[in-house]
């Protein structure tokens, strides 16, 4: 055009409009739900064994559904469940007079084709209506991603205690440089007891030492253990369903939480979707999950969000996805922890499908750092965004896992934090922290605002402590040598549950006397309104008073 | 909105190719590049057969996804032509005194399994795996393939020069060196920005992909 439309000159230059979208490519699944290659929901068993499933003979089943058939699908009701019309699924799921029982139980008999058919039949609301019924563990939460550009462990320790200050129930770290990973799992798990005694801590690393640092005592879960919808990305990973299920067994063995990863759009990121649509190769992911026996999921696209943001209904099918992971009676850490979209209203109707219903883990992932600092590559929410997501809290009455906090608390126990790890340094002999580095983690927005550190130091440090066999135990003497006791103990505290297992059931989490709250013994038991959780009484109390907000003695 | 059809994403290239060549991101060494008709900087690759296990400690490995170099549009995400590309990694790799060698991988388009391979097959066990989105590693033949020295995930953000000192810090793994990693750009943008574009751009070249191909070895000539 030679002469511009001014208003379309405006539009251009907004936010929006630097997203990056596609068209729909149905033929490599770059579709979000129902592609035309999707098969039909059928099953049929003989003798207790699935022997037809979605249209496919049990010979021609691919190792992803061979797996599911054997493991995820109830075959004493299944031909029962799989009677049951679409529609009719999708009315219980939405209905308040239905139990979450019976639909778990419905769910335990379906294929993945036909529970991506009862997605079909669902709009957003009743998606969240869904949530709010079906996720495991009555009480919402939340968890956050705790790292810095610099793997500086200071200012790693102040950020995850301010992190769990806040309260997030789970800090999520990964790193910069891949041998930074033993070090930044020590930061994590020292600073996060400062905030909140209790606050789970995990380090997204390559899978074999991030199980390493969890059986050394240094995290105390995990959730990066990925599992995909099509066999030739699992091949391409040198993976199978079986080979993430005895990684699963190696945790639980030792008494660590863990959760799988999974999302749409990894497969067709991978090049390897088959055509078919990405709810439908998720909706296998999360049966695989369920399958392998591991008690719960994270998923809502996650790292691969640009994809269904990026074509047509695509979020509404990262909501089902996390529907879908509830239904079958899962844990699920629901996502939102990825630059999703350069436009803040984009950004925020994205979290609503997980915020007003709540999830066990609202965001798998709420930057607690700026996200310039956030090595996961970003988060939907960070830290700059505390005050507004406090104000969505306070304005819809909707518990999202935060709670308001006051500055002088967060220089408090960010000082703390980052005295702890000093502490902690030098007992073990790891290089030394500075009052200055001390001081400047305490006041830093982020790490640009921190001294350099010596990264050769550090990294070599950090491998020594692998080889050097340093414990949780070692970290807990070393806080209570140099008298910090209370951390000492919360730091004892966390391995002890490596001891009980009682946090291995579903959607468990630790409050600050670190008893479990889980689906076992705060199971979701929504049915409509005055049941399930209320936001009432002193919690609501606690999230309506934002620190600025003028009371009448003010004026 | 920004629907990508294929005159937008030429228009992209365009622009962006404008900024990389009237930024200097060129390093004084890499002359203004000579574009080719279809706006890549040109370039030869020719296969000399099966790539051999190396013995020589001073080499290091450039492995070659299936498409990079010679397929698509020869360029990255953000249109910088492969040719450049790749003569800034030979030339950070050859200012460390060390000798570049260059494979292409066919059985993969995995960037972690291709610079594993790379390395396994390198003198000096290190590699460096490179998409043709411009994605790249820094592998080591001893680690498990999804652990790396260096990882550069985010495409859209790697100049000529980071390139560069890619090759350099190879070479100094290589030579049994410990440098500071090489500064990275963290544009958590980029993913909405390009995700979806990157999606695409990985699905075709996985269709050069050739399971069970070993790999090549290629005679880089640049035009």
């Amino acid at each position: 055009m030679a002469k511009r439309q001014k208003r379309f000159e405006v539009l251009d230059a907004r936010e929006v409009n630097k997203d990056g979208f596609v068209t729909e490519w149905p033929e490599v699944g770059l579709i979000a739900m129902g592609s035309p290659n999707d098969p039909q929901p059928s099953i049929k068993v003989s003798n207790g064994v699935i022997v037809e499933m979605d249209g496919k003979k049990r010979e021609e089943f691919d190792f992803n559904e061979l797996f599911i058939a054997n493991y995820a699908i109830n075959t004493k009701i299944a031909e029962e469940m799989m009677a049951l019309p679409c529609v009719e699924i999708a009315r219980k799921i939405v209905d308040i007079n239905v139990p979450r029982a019976e639909v778990v139980k419905i769910f335990s008999g379906l294929t993945p084709a036909k529970i991506a058919a009862v997605m079909d039949e669902l709009n957003v609301v009743e998606m969240m209506m869904g949530i709010q019924k079906m996720r495991a563990r009555r009480t919402p939460g939340n968890q956050a991603h705790v790292t810095n550009l610099q793997d500086n462990p200071v200012l790693m320790a102040a950020d995850a205690a301010e992190a769990t200050y806040y309260g997030f129930d789970e800090i999520e770290t990964t790193v910069a440089v891949f041998n930074y990973g033993p070090m930044n799992a020590l930061a994590l798990l020292v600073g996060g007891q400062v905030g909140r005694p209790g606050a789970l801590s995990q380090d997204a690393l390559e899978e074999s030492i991030e199980l390493q640092l969890g059986l050394r005592g240094l995290t105390a879960y995990a959730e990066t253990v990925s599992v995909y919808g099509t066999e030739k990305v699992f091949v391409d990973g040198d993976d199978t369903p079986w080979s993430k299920a005895f990684l699963a067994s190696a945790y639980a063995s030792r008494g660590l939480k863990m959760r799988f990863t999974s999302g749409t759009g990894s497969e067709v990121q991978m090049a390897y979707a088959e055509g078919k649509s990405m709810l439908y190769l998720e909706i296998k992911c999360v049966m695989l999950t369920k399958g392998a026996g591991v008690q719960g999921l994270q998923n809502g696209s996650i790292s691969c969000i640009g994809v269904p943001g990026g074509v047509p209904g695509g979020i509404r099918a990262v909501l089902a996805e996390n529907l879908v992971t509830t239904c079958l009676d899962l844990e699920v850490a629901s996502g939102n922890d990825q630059t999703f979209s350069h436009s803040p209203f984009r950004r925020t109707a994205r979290l609503m499908g997980q915020f007003l219903p709540g999830t066990d883990f609202i965001f798998s992932g709420y930057s607690a750092v700026p996200n310039y600092d956030n090595m996961f590559a970003g988060s939907n929410f960070d830290s700059d965004d505390y005050d507004d997501y406090l104000l969505l809290q306070r304005d819809l009455k909707v518990d999202g896992g935060l709670r308001p906090v006051r500055e002088e608390e967060i220089i408090e126990v960010r000082h703390k934090a980052a005295k702890a790890i000093q502490a902690v340094f030098a007992e073990l002999g790891l290089p030394a922290i500075t009052d200055a580095e001390v001081e400047a983690a305490t006041y830093a927005h982020g790490s640009q605002d921190m001294p350099e550190r010596d990264k050769v130091q550090d990294t070599k440090a950090a491998q020594e402590m692998l080889k050097r066999g340093i414990t949780g135990v070692d970290v807990v003497k070393a806080l209570a040598k140099r008298g910090f006791t209370d951390v000492a103990e919360a730091v004892l505290n966390i391995q002890k549950q490596r001891v009980s297992g009682d946090y291995l059931h579903t959607s468990a989490i630790l409050d600050k006397d670190f008893n479990v709250v889980a689906a076992i013994n705060d199971l979701n038991d929504y049915q409509g309104p005055g049941t399930g959780y209320r936001l009432t009484g002193k919690r609501w109390e606690q999230l309506a008073n934002i620190r600025n907000a003028m009371s009448p003695e003010d004026i | 909105m920004a629907q990508v059809n294929e005159a937008m994403v030429r228009d992209v290239v365009k622009e962006i190719l404008a900024q990389v060549l009237a930024s200097g991101a060129t390093t004084a060494e890499s002359k203004p590049t000579i574009l080719s008709p279809n706006g890549a900087a040109s370039m030869t690759l020719r296969e000399l057969g099966e790539a051999k296990q190396g013995a020589s400690p001073t080499e290091v490995v450039i492995a070659l996804a299936p498409a990079f170099g010679d397929k698509l549009k020869q360029q990255t995400i953000t249109g910088i032509p492969h040719a450049a590309v790749l003569r800034e990694i030979m030339a950070g790799i050859e200012e460390e005194g060390m000798k570049a060698r260059v494979i292409r991988v066919w059985h993969t388009s995995d960037v972690a399994f291709i610079g594993k391979r790379g390395a396994e097959l390198c003198g000096s066990g290190i590699a460096i795996g490179i998409q043709s989105r411009g994605t790249t590693v820094i592998h080591q033949r001893d680690l498990f393939p999804l652990q790396n020295i260096e990882l550069f995930p985010q495409a859209p953000v790697i100049t000529l020069e980071t390139y560069r000192n890619i090759g350099r810090n190879a070479a100094r793994y290589a030579k049994g060196d410990s440098p500071a990693p090489v500064a990275q750009i963290n544009d958590q943008m980029a993913r909405p920005k390009y995700q979806a574009i990157a999606a695409v751009f990985h699905i075709r070249e996985t269709e050069f992909v050739v399971p069970g191909k070993k790999p090549v070895e290629l005679e880089v000539r640049f035009n």
